[in-house]
Formats: structure tokens, C-alpha cells, sequence
């Protein structure tokens, strides 16, 4: 399964740790069509969520190998991408060979798992990826996520350089005790998760109410943070949708919960029953409805936004990054950013456009990562 | 964090939990303690099978062993649930019900509805139900269709460790009396669970496969047997979606409609006799509200309606295994010949 300069291959990707296989949705690229690398070329659904596959290289899409409907092992070979003037033949053996030399990988080759850290006497729940030795990223999830949300992103990003993805105490696998549940609180909580770790500066990127806190450490530890990444973010405005709030935190059944859930994404249709478990899983643990709830009364008290900030004097690059069709927290927010500030608005998604558009965002967060440094 | 344990431990667990968190909660039953606290008993049985081993070092005095009279201790613990207790008393095996069913049906599934809602009886009833272990006649039962006709009851019949843990926290902290079964075959099952405690709401089904071909509802260690055949079935072409109540009173009707008005066709896996089964319960139910959804008569999986047999070899055929599932599942789909 030699693969050559000419020839690509288009494989099963892996999203997330828990993923073994995935199942082909439809084929958005034809056989024989031409493709740049980065195009959107397949859709598949993995047992949490569909999302398209980009193509890794520019060329023609040569074969579908694998068809709608069918299941594949991470890694399996879903398509052959080539030069036009590549011959038949030679894709033809090079499927062949890939055919008789793959082996699915094993779940316990699994590389990186979540860990967990004592911060002022809470666990802290992280998940660390990429070995580089440069400066590491910390991507901080929302109101009511985890650090699953960044399942499309984490691992691309990790390339060039170690990437935290943390969970915020009450949430995911972390402590369900929020003190107070303002945002002092979560400010320490990074500063302490940061210490633990050894981690001088970084670059923070906060989800929503993850971002929030990641722009209010970035008020109070300047000299900690190389760049500030505001995904769909709270803390620039004072709407933010009460109904979702409240929602989410009534929700305990898997229909309200699926169409809470529904208002995070500009396609509702992306919400499947196995998202609306593992957020139902979550919601049921003991301390999760109380933490949530101290959360929002400080945060959100009456569906507003209590903390608005004021980055005008904030000396580090900024980006803003949302979807255009966001819902929970409006799009309008980046007019309040300050001047300098870089603000890219993804067509067609929602709250949750790092995940919608997957692709277009990591490239996006890569390139400033990289400007940042410089 | 969640890791693997098993469905014993799973129990285990939430009973520590509760009572670590609510010092109302006891246990009470022939052998729970298991002569713990005597001299030279320390680690001693907890249980029949050891499900409560290990909680009298924790919480000495809270776990009562008892006589061997299911009508004193049942009727004891029905009283301390009224009185202010929240107890988990052990009906050994669910065959042994006849000498303490007035208790269980004619006081404590009475008491709120009776005294105009002024007295609940938070009291749960652990019991061991099921075929396969060579127990014979007498201590191989499933008798939770009995317990589900009855109002004022409600009837928990976990498949899973994770099922059996929040459904386990959320029958003691549930101020209705609770019969909690328990297939003593699925005890060494083995599956993820979350440490921290946590509550799966009585009356909610969980969807344990999606497929839109045929459903099959599926109760407790039954369960099983509809994933072994639907894994069967996918490699014929047929997409089986097995919903699993979780409990069968309430029972949750809702998922079960909304999956055959998809689907079109039912099958119910039941392992009692099939006479005024679940299996005839749940036919019933989709018969009257869905005739017009479906495509084909309703199938029932179950044992035969005869005492589970002695014999190994009768016994293995007594119960419903994944091959009859799959051949109903192809007599519904028109894929096979009648069964």
C-alpha cells in the first residue's frame, strides 16, 4: 500500500477516542471529479455525529471505494485521490494493496486519554494531544460541553503543537462542586490548572461560556497568554438565548433534550440519539443540575449575559471566530470587539461551528496560531 | 470517571452510595450481613450471591440479617418505609413472594393511595429472577409480570451495570414502593459505569440499537439475546432496532410506539410464560394504538407456559436464546418461513 506522490488515499477518519468505525453516509464528490485538498468530499457518521471528510490532497477523486451505506474500520480506505494521468491500472493495484496490507488498528493502540489533575481540591478532567515542543494551546469548552466538543479539532490541531482540552469543574469528568459558579471562579480554575501542569503561557481558546473565561483570564494574566480565540463566545454582549439555558438545564428526557440540543446547530438533523445519551448521561450525575444551575444564575441570571468585558486594552491577538446562523449567542457580538481584533463568521453553521465546518475552522485557528507566534 | 465493572458491583455500589449519602437507607434481608459483626465474621457472605458483601464494615448496623420468614421481614420492612426508613430489603429469589405477597401488594402498594396521599413508602425490593443456573422449578422464575399488574407498584427489571446502578439510586430515593429484579445470570456482566452516583428516571426505555426494519423490545437479560440476533440479522439485511424498557411500571410506552411507527413490525422478548406476559402486554398496547402502522401481527418471544424444567438440557431450550429471536424476527420481516 505504497503510497505514491500521484496517488492519495482518502481513509476513515478518527473523531474522538471512543471511535472504531464509521459508516458512509453519501459521497458529495463524484467518481472522476476534480478536487482541491480541503475539499469536502464524503460525509460519515460515527456513532456521535456526522460530519464530511476533506480531501487531503488535490487531484481527481479516482474511486469510490467504499459505498454509501457501508462500514468501515478507522483507517479504511474510503477513496482513491490521483492525477488524471495515473492509469487505471495502477489505481486498481494500488486499492489491491491496500486491500491485503491493512490491518484495523487495535482499540488499545488508542494513544492519548483523558487524565486528571487536582486543582484547589477539585479533579480536573483533561485531555492532552501532540508531543511538539512548542507553545501549547488550551481549548476550554461551554455552558453544559465537555471536552468532546472539540473532537473534530483537537487531534488536526495537535500537529504542530501540545493541545489541552479541558473540562470546566461541573462539568464532563471534572469535580461537580462550582463554588460559587462566578467567573473568578473559573479564571482561578485555569490559572490552577495551568500551574499544575507547568504551563507558563499558552494559547486559550474558549467555546462560548469557555470563552468567556478564557477572555477574562486573558484581562487578569496577560503576560500568560500568547493569543485569545473566542469560539461563538459570551462576555461581548449581553443577549444570550435564556430559552437554551433554561433548557438545557430542565432537559432530563431525550425529546426535550434533542431539541435543546437542536438550537446549537444551524442543522438540527446533526443532533443523533447517541449525542442526546451522552449529554443525558452526564446531566443525570449527582451535582450536575445544582452546579449547572449556580452557573447560570451567576452568568446568566434572567437570560442576560452578566459579564460584559472590555478587551479595548487587552495586548494580545485576538480572533473571533462564529457561525453565521448562531443562535445562542448573536453573531452581532463581534461588533464589540476591539479594532485589531481579527473576526472570521462561518457561513451555515451555528453555535457549534468548530464542529459544522470542522475543516474551514481548524485552518482558520492554524494560521492565526502561527501569525501569533511570530 | 466512568470504568468497567460488573453488574453485582454496579448494585453494590449504589447501595454504598445511598447509604453513605441518606443514613435512612438500610438493608435488610436473610444473610446481608451474613453473620458479619459476629466473632470471627468479618468478611462474611452478603447474600445468597454477595451482592450486599462488604457494606456491614461500612455501615455496621444498617445491614440487618433476618430470620428466614419473607412475611416478617418483608412486612417489617414495608412498616419502617412508612415509619420513616427508606429500606432495600432482599427477597431472595422472586419464587419465594407467596408467603409475603399481602404485604407487598395489599399494604405497601396501598399506603399513599389509601391514606389520600398523606403516608409514602419509599421501600425497594431486591429479588432474583431468571432460568440457567440449575436451580430448578422453584428459584428460576421471572415473575415480574405479576408485580407489574399491580397499581402502586413500580417494577425495575435492569439489563446492564449501568442500568442497574442509576435505576438502583433512583428506586431508594423514589417514595413509592419498588420491586428491583435481578437476573442472577447478568450478575458477572460486566460494562462501563460512572463512579460518581447518578439517577436514570423510572418509566424512561432506552434504545440499545438503531435499525428501521423491525423492533424488538427486549427485558432485561433478554436484552442479550436481541443484540446476538441482531448482529445476526444485520448480515442478512435486516436492521432490528431493540428498544429495552428498563422498567416495566411504568412502562414506556411512548418509545415503544414512536419505534414501530417507524419500524412497522414488533417482536417482544419476554423470558416468563408468555399467559398475561410483558410480551402479551406490550402486543396488546401497539395492537390497539398501531394496527394501522404495522405491517405484520405482532410476534412474542418467551418461555413456554411450564415450571422451568430440572434437566439441563430442557432448561437451555426453556429459555429464549438469540436464534429464536432471529427466526420471529425473520417471520415478521417475511424473511423466513413461519416459526
Amino acid at each position: 500500500m505504497s503510497e505514491t506522490q500521484q496517488i492519495t488515499r482518502l481513509t476513515m477518519p478518527k473523531w474522538g477516542l471512543t471511535m472504531t468505525e464509521g459508516t458512509v453516509v453519501q459521497w458529495l464528490v463524484g467518481e472522476g471529479e476534480e478536487v482541491s485538498k480541503g475539499d469536502e468530499i464524503i460525509e460519515v457518521e460515527s456513532e456521535k455525529i456526522n460530519n464530511a471528510v476533506e480531501s487531503p490532497a488535490s487531484g481527481v477523486l479516482r474511486r469510490h471505494v467504499a459505498q454509501e451505506g457501508d462500514v468501515l474500520p478507522v483507517g479504511g480506505l474510503l477513496g482513491v485521490i490521483a492525477d488524471a494521468s495515473v492509469p487505471d491500472s495502477e489505481i486498481d493495484a494500488f486499492v489491491e494493496g491496500f486491500r491485503e496490507s491493512f490491518v484495523p488498528q487495535e482499540e488499545e493502540a488508542v494513544s492519548s486519554e483523558p487524565e486528571t489533575v487536582e486543582v484547589d481540591g477539585r479533579e480536573i478532567q483533561y485531555l492532552k494531544m501532540g508531543e511538539e515542543a512548542a507553545t501549547p494551546l488550551i481549548l476550554i469548552p461551554g455552558f453544559g460541553g465537555d471536552i468532546n466538543i472539540f473532537v473534530f479539532n483537537q487531534q488536526t490541531l495537535s500537529a504542530e503543537r501540545p493541545v489541552y482540552a479541558i473540562d470546566l469543574p461541573g462539568h464532563g469528568g471534572s469535580s461537580k462542586d462550582v463554588d460559587g459558579g462566578d467567573l473568578a471562579f473559573f479564571v482561578r480554575t485555569v490559572a490552577g490548572f495551568m500551574d499544575a501542569l507547568g504551563i507558563e503561557r499558552a494559547h486559550l481558546a474558549g467555546h462560548s461560556m469557555g470563552g468567556l473565561v478564557a477572555a477574562a483570564f486573558a484581562l487578569e494574566h496577560t503576560d500568560r497568554v500568547v493569543s485569545l480565540t473566542l469560539i461563538s463566545s459570551a462576555g461581548l454582549g449581553e443577549e444570550i438565548n435564556g430559552d437554551y439555558v433554561e433548557g438545557f438545564i430542565a432537559a432530563n428526557r431525550r425529546r426535550q433534550m434533542k431539541d435543546v440540543l437542536g438550537l446549537l446547530f444551524a442543522n438540527p438533523e446533526l443532533v443523533n440519539r447517541q449525542l442526546v445519551n451522552d449529554v443525558l448521561r452526564y446531566k443525570r450525575l449527582d451535582g450536575v443540575d445544582n452546579a449547572l444551575r449556580t452557573i447560570a444564575e451567576n452568568l446568566f441570571p434572567g437570560g442576560h449575559q452578566a459579564n460584559v468585558l472590555d478587551l479595548g486594552s487587552l495586548r494580545v491577538p485576538v480572533l473571533a471566530v462564529w457561525g453565521s446562523e448562531d443562535a445562542i449567542v448573536p453573531v452581532s457580538h463581534t461588533e464589540n470587539l476591539p479594532e485589531g481584533a481579527r473576526v472570521e463568521v462561518i457561513g451555515g453553521s451555528g453555535h457549534m461551528s468548530h464542529m459544522e465546518e470542522a475543516g474551514r475552522f481548524n485552518r482558520i485557528i492554524s494560521g492565526f496560531l502561527s501569525e501569533a507566534e511570530r | 470517571m466512568a470504568r468497567s465493572i460488573t453488574f453485582m458491583q454496579a448494585i453494590n455500589e449504589a447501595l454504598a452510595q445511598e447509604m453513605e449519602r441518606d443514613e435512612r437507607v438500610i438493608v435488610m434481608g436473610e444473610d446481608n450481613a451474613g453473620g458479619a459483626g459476629a466473632p470471627g465474621e468479618d468478611d462474611a457472605w452478603g447474600g445468597v450471591m454477595g451482592v450486599t458483601k462488604g457494606l456491614y464494615q461500612k455501615f455496621p448496623g444498617r445491614v440487618l440479617d433476618t430470620p428466614i420468614s419473607e412475611s416478617a421481614f418483608i412486612g417489617a420492612a414495608a412498616g419502617a418505609a412508612a415509619s420513616g426508613l427508606r429500606p432495600v430489603a432482599e427477597l431472595m429469589f422472586v419464587d419465594f413472594f407467596g408467603v409475603c405477597m399481602d404485604q407487598i401488594y395489599n399494604q405497601a402498594a396501598k399506603f399513599r393511595y389509601m391514606f389520600g396521599g398523606k403516608a409514602v413508602t419509599p421501600l425497594v425490593i431486591r429479588t432474583m429472577y431468571g432460568a440457567g443456573i440449575r436451580a430448578a422449578a422453584q428459584h428460576s422464575q421471572s415473575l415480574y409480570p405479576i408485580f407489574t399488574h399491580i397499581p402502586g407498584l413500580k417494577v425495575v427489571v435492569p439489563s446492564n451495570p449501568y442500568d442497574a446502578k442509576g435505576l438502583m439510586i433512583a428506586s431508594i430515593r423514589d417514595d413509592d414502593p419498588v420491586m428491583f429484579f435481578e437476573n442472577k445470570v447478568l450478575y458477572a456482566t460486566e460494562g462501563e459505569v460512572p463512579e460518581e452516583p447518578y439517577e436514570i428516571p423510572l418509566g424512561e426505555a432506552e434504545y440499545v440499537r438503531e435499525g428501521d426494519d423491525v423492533t424488538i423490545v427486549a427485558i432485561g437479560r433478554m436484552v442479550q439475546m436481541a443484540q446476538e440476533a441482531a448482529e445476526a440479522l444485520a448480515d442478512e439485511g435486516i436492521e432490528c432496532e431493540i428498544v429495552d424498557p428498563r422498567t416495566t411500571s411504568p412502562l414506556d410506552t411512548e418509545t415503544i410506539f414512536e419505534s414501530v411507527e417507524n419500524t412497522g413490525r414488533l417482536v417482544v422478548v419476554d423470558e416468563s410464560n408468555p399467559r398475561c406476559s410483558l410480551a402479551a402486554d406490550i402486543c396488546a398496547q401497539v395492537a390497539q394504538e398501531l394496527f394501522d402502522d404495522l405491517e405484520a401481527a405482532p410476534k412474542m418471544v418467551t418461555a413456554p407456559h411450564t415450571p422451568p424444567p430440572f434437566s439441563p438440557v430442557l432448561e437451555d431450550l426453556y429459555v429464549p436464546d438469540a436464534e429464536r429471536v432471529a427466526a420471529a424476527v425473520r417471520e415478521v420481516t417475511g424473511a423466513g418461513a413461519k416459526a
